[in-house]
């Protein structure tokens, strides 16, 4: 059933730059959740089923895979988009410096969402400083309709000029909603369709020399291309002050524009492709204002283009500042202070307290972490990315860096140890998505340089933190399910063990001879299987809630330690107590308790 | 007509099912919609808070001092967002016992937790603050029965779910009614 054209609907902003790459004809897309770029493959396949088009639409093992199918489609003739979150991009760079280079066939479109704040990443960074290393052009919308837009420009310049071309949202515009009116979908009835030539698409390096003079020429050209050029505003307009601004900061900048009634005072112009910055607006910015200001996140990628730098406030500049998210009201105070008006009055911020963020009431990895601890109290805990990051909290997480760097931290841990005449007991935590992404060449590594470490991996069956993707474990309705199990073995692990850590006391036991096994023979493996309990694929179980008796001493070990947020101390008493607004009925608690202070009635 | 509201609590208390209702009942009323929301870690059970503004906006942040209402599904997180309200906006929370430092500010509250618990429903604290805002007329840029409308559409066909939600937002709905709201 066709979707009935020209009606509003309420579009997440991932929704709307989804609907816009279906609405353009895009025909295979492959992408990796991370937020806050996780929702735009999943709607991309929901456009794709509600307007019956034929896509190849897939959840992908890692970024840098999804890049390269996306691609490989394009150098086909097809229309291919990928998707992922600013730090996923670093994964994925590798194909993304070479595509620049060869060009594409069909357009080929990169969304790589950046996470100004951070919210929900392990970085600030600025993709568009990626545009700019690969060279390739990128768009900046400020919103979800502008996203849903400019997808379709991009698609347009991705064939005119053979060239990928980065989409780069940011979360205030991938996590904001906004009434949206569906176009139709455009088919363009492509036939897959490779053309044979080696010498561009397996280009050795002196004809690489010869596509890096081409890309260049292409830049130049982008440089003035009318579609995604700055658009003024306001140009009826003069004035000798203007506000250059792209993204959310534009949006910013146009309410603030009527708030401060700054309309018919100085220009505003919206830039659409901060990369390459087009040479003729550089041009004339330069001859006709005496000051600009350049409101833009998160580095200062356009201030950085306009060469002279003498009438340009900025990041550079110092006026704007170079880290966390361009607010409202930061924008608003920059505004006023480059207008010359009364800097208008902040409101006194709350001091952000509140609560931290922490593992589900009966999450299986809290049961993970408190047998890691008890079973190697002295240990070294390298983790990754994921809900289990949150095993911080239990003090079970002592280093994250970056997707899969658990098993190969493990690994420098034991090797600097090692080779210090020293021993520790190390055991590592990674989930099963991100065991997928990145966790396999290290634990060959591992198992190559004769490593010893326990590797706990957290199998819930799912993408938990990005909202429940699935992972290779399912397999697809056209391929066929991947084991962990199996791949374990075959990187040449000799210990592999499955168990659920919701048996606290028979889990904590496997992990002690798991850690006997490493400290003699190398790396050991325990799977540790259990579903996660917001993934709505699991059937919801229906548990009894425990309650706390009268020997409960007050110890607080089951919320200092084992830390499940259901769990509260009486704010009058001494006892600890079940809240039964959010406990999820594990039973875990009832093994943390020395006392057997926590108990239930068993379900007969 | 223009209206900027902050809703907020902790995660897993569906803040974001709230916010797009109200989101589509500006949509059925004809006007102009932005939202932003809260994704990712802070969704595991840390502060979690959405910004709606309906009417002639070009950007989803409302800036501090702009709102014209709160709705809090957690006690301690108004304290948290009232910085956010104007001069004499309003505030419709769950809470079991008044609120210290909401002087200035037209009050509602509702022991949401306990009626939840009672309709034997803990997820429905959502939709019991919703009702309660609801209940003081003008407070919001929509009627309970816009809200109720939408409610019934989103979940046409899941018969369980629909009479699960509407008890739990009359409930809400008629505790305000009772009560005279303001403390
Ligand atoms: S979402 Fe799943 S994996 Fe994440 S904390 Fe909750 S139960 Fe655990
Ligand atoms: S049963 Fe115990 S450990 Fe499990 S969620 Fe409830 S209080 Fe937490």
């Amino acid at each position: 059933m066709a979707i009935e054209k020209l009606q509003k609907r309420l579009l997440q902003g991932n929704e709307a730059l989804a609907r816009g790459l279906v609405e353009s004809g895009c025909v295979v897309a492959a992408s990796y959740p991370g937020t806050p770029a996780s929702e735009i493959l999943g709607s991309v396949k929901s456009w794709q089923q509600a307007e019956a088009v034929e896509m190849h639409v897939e959840w992908a093992v890692n970024e840098k895979v999804a890049l390269e199918i996306a691609y490989t489609a394009s150098q086909t003739g097809l229309r291919a988009a990928t998707a992922m979150k600013q730090v996923g991009l670093n994964v994925a760079s590798d194909p993304l410096m070479s595509a620049a280079y060869l060009g594409v066939v069909g357009g080929f479109v990169v969304v790589s969402a950046d996470d100004p704040g951070p919210h929900s990443s392990q970085t600030e960074q600025d993709s568009r400083l990626m545009a700019m290393l690969a060279k390739i052009p990128v768009l900046d919308p400020g919103s979800p309709e502008e996203a849903r837009e400019l997808a379709g420009v991009a698609f347009e310049l991705s064939e005119r000029f053979r060239i990928p071309v980065m989409i780069r949202p940011t979360t205030r515009v991938c996590h904001a909603c906004q009434d949206i009116e569906l176009r139709p979908v455009t088919r363009l009835e492509r036939t897959a369709s490779f053309k044979k030539d080696p010498s561009r698409w397996a280009a050795t390096p002196k004809f690489r020399y010869q596509l890096h003079l081409e890309l260049n020429g292409k830049l130049a050209e982008i440089a003035a291309y009318g579609p995604t050029a700055p658009r003024c505003l306001n140009p009826e307009v003069k004035s000798r002050r203007a506000v250059v601004a792209s993204g959310p900061a534009a949006s910013y900048a146009k309410e603030l524009f009527a708030d401060l009634q700054l309309w018919d005072k100085m220009n505003l112009h919206q830039v659409i492709q901060p990369y390459p910055l087009h040479s003729s607006f550089v041009d004339s910015l330069l001859a006709e204002y005496d000051e600009i200001l350049v409101l833009e996140e998160t580095v200062g990628v356009i201030e950085m283009q306009i060469r002279d730098r003498h009438k340009v406030k900025g990041k550079l500049s110092g006026m704007v500042p170079e880290a966390g998210e361009l607010l409202p009201e930061v924008v608003e105070r920059l505004l006023a202070e480059f207008a010359g008006l009364t800097v208008p009055v902040q409101v006194a911020v709350q001091a952000q307290g509140g609560r931290r963020p922490t593992l589900c009431p009966g999450c299986p990895h809290r049961a993970s972490f408190y047998a890691i601890k008890r079973a190697a109290p002295a240990g070294i805990y390298p983790s990754d990315i994921g809900c289990y990051t949150l095993g911080i909290n239990l003090g079970g997480v002592d280093t994250v860096l970056c997707m899969g760097a658990s098993i190969s931290q493990a690994a420098g841990f034991y090797q600097s140890y090692r080779v210090t005449g020293q021993r520790k007991d190390i055991v590592a935590t990674v989930g099963d998505s991100t065991f997928f992404h990145a966790g396999i060449p290290p634990l060959i590594d591992a198992v190559a340089q004769g490593a010893r470490f326990v590797l706990v991996i957290l199998d819930n069956v799912t993408t938990a933190m990005t909202g429940n993707q699935p992972t290779p474990a399912h397999g697809s309705p056209a391929g066929r399910a991947v084991h962990i199990e199996s791949i374990v073995q075959g990187c040449g692990v000799g210990f592999v063990e499955t168990a659920d850590p919701l048996q606290l006391p028979a889990f904590t036991a496997l992990l002690k001879k798991a850690l006997a096994y490493s400290r003699e023979q190398g790396v050991a493996v325990v799977i540790a299987k259990s579903p996660c309990l917001v993934d709505r694929a699991v059937p919801k179980q229906k548990r009894r809630q425990p309650t706390v008796s009268s020997a409960c001493t007050g110890c607080r070990v089951c919320i200092d330690q084992f830390e499940c947020p259901a769990l509260r101390f009486e704010p009058d008493g001494k006892r600890v107590t079940v809240d039964p607004m959010i406990c999820s009925g594990c039973g875990v608690c009832l093994d943390v308790c020395a006392f057997k202070a926590i108990v239930r009635e068993e379900i007969p | 007509m223009n209206q900027q509201l902050i809703i907020c609590g902790v995660g897993g208390q569906g803040i974001l099912f709230v916010t797009r209702l109200l989101a589509e009942s500006a949509i059925a009323k004809g006007l102009p919609v932005l939202t932003s929301e809260t994704h990712g870690m802070a969704q595991r059970g840390g502060i979690v808070v959405s910004h709606l503004k309906v009417g002639a906006f070009a950007s989803p942040l409302v800036r501090p001092g702009r709102a014209d209402a709160l709705l809090s599904l957690k006690p301690e997180t108004v304290a948290l967002h009232l910085h956010f309200l104007k001069e004499g906006g309003a505030v419709a929370a769950n809470a079991q016992q008044s609120l210290a430092d909401v002087a200035g500010h037209p009050v509602s509250l509702i022991d949401a937790d306990s009626l939840a618990l009672a309709l034997g429903d803990p997820q429905a604290v959502n939709l019991i603050v919703l009702g309660r805002a609801l209940a003081d007329s003008g407070t919001l840029f929509c009627t309970a029965e816009e809200v109720e409308a939408v409610i019934r559409r989103k979940m046409a066909g899941k018969d369980k779910q629909l009479a699960r939600a509407l008890a739990a937002f009359r409930a809400g709905l008629e505790a305000g009614g009772k009560e005279d709201g303001a403390c």
